[in-house]
C-alpha cells in the first residue's frame, strides 16, 4: 500500500461493483467500497463495514438506494439506512459510521485513513 | 384483646376495615402496597390497620368456592394468613362482628364489647344470599351458598340427601347446582324467571344454555314460583309451585341473588339507596366523610357491582384517597366470561339489545349446542353486546370491540362465524383490537400504533423509527403496513399504493410496466417510470418482476444492485453476517450417498446442521468465502440450489405415500418431486411452499400451505393459499378429484396469476383474502378461464420452467461472479469477527461477551504462552 499525501491506495477500480458494494481492509480496519452510478454521474463512497447495530461486518453487502436526496447503504441485516455522504444512521440519530475520503487516481482507489 | 386497641398518637392513621371478604382484603392489601410508596418520599404517615372480621377465618376465593367440593381446602382457598398480616403490622380480630358506629367519637364496637377507635372506617361487609319469603324456607335443609360454613352445611346435608334443587337460576345458581351433581345428588334447577341465567344472557342463549345443562343430567324447571315447602312423601321435602305442580326434595339450596348486607350503616344513619347498598361517590365516600364503604356493599350511581373486579377498584380508589391519590371509581364493565359445569358461556355488555336502534346478527349450531349473538349500533359500526354459550372463543375479541368502541368490519357476522372452507373473510386489521401484538420483537401493539399517530407519527417510516415496529425479525412488515395504511384510510389520509418514495406505482403496476414496455433491467424501470435511486423495497421487488418475467440469471451484472444480501450472495445471511446453505432436496426424497455428502461438507466446513420443516438440511455458518467451494461440492454431488434465499418456491413437503404406506392411495413422493422440480426457481411475490399428502390422513400437511395437493381415490384434491407462519390459515378447496395434467394445469395458473397481481411481500393467503370476489372468482379464473387468460398464464409459466437454471451452479461457473464472494478485495483474510462455540457438540456464533472473553484469553496466551484455554472457543480461520 502506497501513500501519498495521506491517500492510501486500497484496491484498482475495477475491484469495485457498480452500484454494489466491495470490502477492503486497512490497518485491521473493514472498509466497506461502493460505486454508484447514475445516467451522468459516478461516485466513489467509503464507510466502516461494521453494522454498529446487527454487530457485524456486513454493510457492503447492503443494498444501496436513496432517500430524498440522500444516498443510502442499507443494512442487510435490518435494514437501517445509513448516509453515505454523513455516515449517519436515517433510524438513529445516536448511530454514525466512520466516512473515509474517498478517491480513484490512476485507476487506484484510495483513501484516507480516519481514527 | 387488649394488645389490639389501637393508641393514636398524633402522627398515625387509625384505619379500622370492617369485613375481611376478597375486597376488604385487597383493600387491605392496597394500603400496604401505596404505603410502602408513598413512605418513601414522605415517612411521616403512618398507618395503624386494624380489621375486624365476622367469619371465623381471614380472606378467601369466593369466586373459586365451588372447587371446595371438588376437593380444594379451606387453606387452598385462603387469599392470605395471619402471618402476612403480622408480618405488614396490620392487627386483626376473627368471629369480630361490628354491632356498632359512633360516628361522633369516630369508634366502632364488637359483639365482644370491644372498641376501636378510627380516623377513617371502612365497610367491606359486603352482602348476603336472599332467601325468597317462602314458607317452610327455614327448614335444617334448606340452605344457602356464600360462606365456607355454608359449604360444610351442604357437604353435611348432601351426605344424608338423594335430591337437591337449587332455588335461582343465575350464574350463582349455576355454580351451586354444580355443587350439589359433583356431591352425588339428583340435582334441580328451580327458576321464577322463563330462562336461565336471565340477566347476562338473551332468550336464544338460555335455551341453549338449558339444552346443554341437561343434558349434563341437572333437571331444570323455568316459570316456577315456589309458594311453600312441606313435608314430602318420597322425598324429605315438598316443593309446592304457584302452578300446582310440586317437586320432591331432600334439601333445597337458595341461591337466587344477593343483597348488600348495609344494615349496619342503615342503622347508623348512614345513606342508603331505596333498595339498599350503602351510597358512596367515586372515591368511595359515604354520606360521613371519614367512612368509605366498598364492594357489594356499596351503591355507586344506584348500582350494586355484584362482580370481584369491580369490588377491586373500588378498594384501590378508597385506599387512593385516604393515602392523598387520585384514582377513582368510574363504574365497571360487567361483561362476564365463565365456564359452569364444562359449558362456556360469556356475556358482554348489553346482551338483550336494549339499547334504542340496536341489530343482532345470531349463529347457533344445534348439533354443536352453540349459540353467539352480537348486538350492534343501528349503524352497524360498534359492538354493543354479545351473549355467547358453548363457545367463548370469540369473548376477548368481542370484548375489545365492546370496551374500545373498535369499528366493526364491514360484515359483523364474521365476528362469531366458524371458520371454515366457507366462511367468511377472515378479519381484517380492523378487527384486531388494540391489544393485538403486531411486532413481537418489540412488543408494539395496535395500540402503541395509533397512539404512535395521536401523537404526531404521519406514515409508515414514522412509526417504525417511533415504536421500532418491524425493526426486530422483520416478519411483521406486511402486516403492520396494513394496519397503519388502515389508519391513514381511517384518519382520512388518502393511501398511496405507492411502493416507495421512488416509485408511484404498485408492485402490481410495475409488473405490468415491465412487460407492457419489455422492461429488461432496473435503470431502464427507473428512468422510464421512477426517480432517486432506489431503495431496499422497490428494488427487490423489481428483481423479482424481472425475474418473474424474463427469467434471467438473477447475478447478472445488471441485475446484482438490485438483489437483497440473500439474493446476491444466494444464502440466508445469518445474525453474525454468515450464512446457510440449503441444497434442494426435491420432496424431502434422499439417497443415503447424497446424505453422507451434506454430512462430509458440514464436517469439513465445520457447519452446523439442522433438519427444516420443509424436510431438507440446513447448514449454518458458512462465511461468504466458502460459500463457492462449498457449493462446488454439492453440485459435484448432484445437489442444486434449495432457493431458501429467496422469495421464489421453497419446498414441496410430502409423506411417504402409496409406495411404503399401508394407507397412501396415491405416489405423493413422486408427485411432490415431480413439482418441485417444475417450479423451482419461479420468483413472487413472496416464498411459496407446497405439500402433497398421500391419502386423507394429510400427513404432509398441505392444507398449511401455500398449494396443497391431498391425493383421492381418483386423482388429487388441490387446496390453495394456506399458510403456516405468523398468521395461519387453511387452505381453501379449489378443485377435487383432478388428474396429474389437470392439476398442472391449475397450480400453473393459479402461480402465475399470483406471480402477476400480488402486491410485494404479500403471501397467497393474504392476496385471497384481498382478492376481489375471493376463492370464487379465482375459480372462474382458473377453472372457467373467465378472463381468457389462461393460455397465456400457462405459456409464462412453461417459459419460466424451460429457462430455469440453478443459480449457483451459474455462479461458481463465471470467475466474474465467483469474485463476489470474497470478505475483502485486498486480502485473503477472513472476517475476523465471526467466532463460534460449541453447544450441543456443533458450533454457533459466540455471543458478544463470548467474543470479549475470546480475545483477552488469546492476548494473554501469547503473552504467556499458557496452555489453551479449554474452553471451546473455535474460531474457524
Amino acid at each position: 500500500m502506497s501513500t501519498q499525501h495521506n491517500w492510501i491506495t486500497v484496491c484498482r477500480d475495477t475491484d469495485l461493483v457498480t452500484n454494489s458494494g466491495v470490502c477492503a481492509l486497512l490497518n485491521e480496519q473493514q472498509i466497506a467500497l461502493f460505486k454508484i452510478k447514475s445516467a451522468n454521474d459516478e461516485k466513489i463512497f467509503a464507510v466502516s463495514n461494521w453494522d454498529p447495530i446487527g454487530k457485524a461486518n456486513v454493510l457492503y453487502r447492503g443494498l444501496l438506494g436513496s432517500v430524498q436526496d440522500a444516498k443510502v447503504i442499507i443494512s442487510p441485516l435490518y435494514k437501517q439506512r445509513y448516509c453515505l455522504e454523513s455516515g449517519q444512521c436515517l433510524d438513529d440519530d445516536a448511530i454514525k459510521l466512520i466516512v473515509y475520503p474517498v478517491r480513484i487516481e490512476q485507476n487506484h482507489v484510495q483513501l484516507q485513513w480516519v481514527d | 384483646m387488649s394488645d389490639l386497641i389501637n393508641v393514636h398518637n398524633g402522627n398515625n392513621m387509625r384505619i379500622v376495615v370492617v369485613g375481611n371478604g376478597m375486597v376488604g382484603h385487597h383493600f387491605v392489601e392496597q394500603l400496604i402496597q401505596q404505603n410502602n410508596v408513598s413512605t418513601k418520599a414522605n415517612n411521616d404517615i403512618q398507618l395503624d390497620i386494624v380489621v375486624l372480621s365476622a367469619e371465623p377465618r381471614l380472606a378467601y376465593d369466593r369466586v373459586h368456592l365451588s372447587e371446595y367440593f371438588s376437593g380444594k381446602t379451606a387453606e387452598e382457598l385462603a387469599l392470605t394468613t395471619p402471618e402476612y398480616y403480622q408480618a405488614h403490622n396490620i392487627k386483626f380480630a376473627l368471629n369480630a362482628k361490628v354491632i356498632n358506629i359512633n360516628k361522633l367519637a369516630k369508634s366502632v364496637t364488637t359483639e365482644a364489647g370491644d372498641v376501636f377507635e378510627y380516623d377513617k372506617l371502612v365497610l367491606s361487609t359486603g352482602s348476603y344470599p336472599f332467601v325468597p319469603p317462602i314458607p317452610g324456607n327455614d327448614q335444617p335443609h334448606c340452605l344457602v351458598y356464600r360462606t365456607i360454613e355454608d359449604l360444610e352445611n351442604i357437604s353435611a346435608s348432601s351426605a344424608v340427601s338423594q335430591v337437591g334443587v337449587v332455588v335461582g337460576g343465575g350464574l350463582l345458581g349455576l355454580e351451586a347446582a354444580n355443587a350439589l351433581k359433583e356431591a352425588g345428588l339428583h340435582t334441580h334447577v328451580v327458576e321464577f324467571a322463563p330462562q336461565l341465567m336471565a340477566v347476562q344472557v338473551d332468550n336464544g342463549g338460555g335455551r341453549v344454555l338449558r339444552s346443554k345443562i341437561e343434558a349434563l343430567g341437572v333437571q331444570v324447571h323455568t316459570q316456577k314460583a315456589t309458594q311453600s315447602i312441606e313435608a314430602g312423601d318420597t322425598c324429605r321435602y315438598k316443593m309446592c309451585f304457584a302452578d300446582g305442580e310440586v317437586l320432591e326434595t331432600d334439601m333445597i339450596l337458595f341461591s337466587a341473588g344477593i343483597r348488600p348486607q348495609d344494615a349496619l350503616a342503615r342503622e347508623f344513619d348512614i345513606d342508603i339507596g331505596e333498595r339498599g347498598g350503602i351510597v358512596v361517590n367515586d372515591q368511595c365516600l359515604t354520606s360521613d366523610a371519614s367512612i368509605y364503604a366498598i364492594g357489594e356493599c356499596a351503591l355507586w350511581n344506584n348500582f350494586i357491582f355484584g362482580l370481584v373486579a369491580p369490588g377491586y377498584t373500588m378498594a384501590r380508589a378508597a385506599a387512593s384517597h385516604i393515602m392523598g391519590g387520585d384514582v377513582t371509581f368510574q363504574g365497571a364493565d360487567m361483561s362476564t366470561k365463565l365456564k359452569l359445569m364444562g359449558v362456556e358461556v360469556g356475556s358482554i355488555g348489553d346482551a338483550h339489545a336494549r339499547t334504542e336502534g340496536a341489530l343482532c346478527y345470531t349463529y347457533e349450531n344445534q348439533p354443536l349446542d352453540v349459540y353467539k349473538k352480537i348486538v350492534v349500533d343501528a349503524e352497524q359500526k360498534k359492538l354493543l353486546g354479545a351473549v355467547l354459550i358453548g363457545d367463548n372463543s370469540d369473548y376477548d375479541t368481542l370484548l375489545q370491540y365492546a370496551l374500545n368502541d373498535i369499528e366493526l368490519p364491514a360484515h359483523p357476522e364474521s365476528l362469531i362465524l366458524p371458520a371454515g372452507a366457507d366462511a367468511a373473510p377472515a378479519l381484517g386489521v380492523d378487527a384486531l383490537p388494540d391489544t393485538a401484538t403486531i411486532c413481537s420483537c418489540h412488543n408494539v401493539s395496535k395500540g402503541d400504533i395509533i397512539e404512535a399517530f395521536d401523537t404526531g407519527s404521519c406514515n409508515l417510516a414514522d412509526i417504525k423509527s417511533c415504536t421500532k415496529a418491524s425493526t426486530g425479525c422483520g416478519g411483521c412488515t406486511a402486516l403492520l403496513k396494513t394496519v397503519v395504511d388502515n389508519e391513514l384510510t381511517k384518519r382520512g389520509v388518502e393511501v398511496k399504493k405507492d411502493i416507495c418514495e421512488h416509485f408511484a406505482y404498485s408492485r402490481q403496476e410495475m409488473f405490468h410496466l415491465v412487460k407492457v414496455g419489455a422492461i429488461k433491467t432496473f435503470d431502464d424501470m427507473l428512468e422510464k417510470h421512477g426517480k432517486g435511486l432506489g431503495c431496499e423495497i422497490c428494488k427487490p421487488a423489481t428483481g423479482s418482476i424481472l425475474a418473474s418475467v424474463w427469467n434471467d440469471f438473477v447475478l447478472k451484472p445488471d441485475h446484482i444492485s438490485l438483489q437483497d444480501t440473500n439474493d446476491t450472495y444466494l444464502g440466508n445471511m445469518q445474525k453474525d453476517g454468515t450464512y446457510s446453505v440449503i441444497p434442494r432436496i426435491a420432496g424431502g426424497e434422499i439417497t443415503p450417498e447424497k446424505l453422507i455428502v451434506l454430512g462430509q461438507v458440514a464436517k469439513d466446513y465445520k457447519l452446523y446442521t439442522k433438519i427444516t420443516g420443509g424436510q431438507r438440511i440446513d447448514l449454518f455458518g458458512a462465511r461468504v468465502d466458502q460459500l463457492p467451494a462449498i457449493w462446488q461440492t454439492l453440485i459435484d454431488a448432484g445437489f442444486e440450489t434449495g432457493h431458501g434465499y429467496a422469495k421464489a418456491l421453497r419446498t414441496v413437503k410430502s409423506c411417504v405415500g402409496s409406495t411404503w404406506c399401508r394407507y397412501g392411495v396415491q405416489d405423493s413422493v413422486g408427485q411432490a418431486i415431480e413439482l418441485e422440480n417444475r417450479y423451482k426457481g419461479l420468483r413472487a411475490p413472496h416464498k411459496i411452499k407446497f405439500a402433497v399428502s398421500g391419502c386423507t390422513r394429510e400427513c404432509a400437511e398441505a392444507q398449511s400451505k401455500d398449494i396443497g395437493i391431498i391425493a383421492t381415490e381418483n386423482g388429487w384434491n388441490l387446496y390453495v393459499c394456506g399458510n403456516g407462519g405468523m398468521k395461519p390459515r387453511h387452505g381453501d378447496l379449489f378443485a377435487t378429484d383432478l388428474d396429474t395434467e389437470t392439476l398442472v394445469k391449475y397450480i400453473d395458473r393459479v402461480l402465475m396469476f399470483y406471480v402477476r397481481t400480488g402486491d410485494r411481500l404479500q403471501r397467497t393467503s393474504v392476496w385471497l383474502e384481498n382478492l376481489e370476489g375471493g376463492l370464487a372468482y379465482l375459480q372462474q379464473v382458473v377453472i372457467e378461464d373467465s378472463l381468457g387468460l389462461g393460455k397465456e398464464l400457462e405459456a409464462q409459466m412453461q417459459n419460466v420452467v424451460d429457462t430455469y437454471q440453478c443459480e449457483w451452479k451459474t455462479a461458481i461457473e463465471s470467475e466474474q461472479s465467483r469474485k463476489r464472494f470474497r470478505q475483502f478485495v485486498n486480502s485473503d483474510e477472513s472476517d475476523m469477527n465471526i467466532v463460534f462455540v460449541e453447544e450441543r457438540e456443533q458450533i454457533r456464533p459466540a455471543t458478544e461477551s463470548e467474543k470479549e472473553h475470546f480475545n483477552k484469553t488469546q492476548n494473554s496466551q501469547t503473552q504467556s504462552s499458557q496452555e489453551k484455554d479449554t474452553e471451546l472457543a473455535t474460531e474457524l480461520v
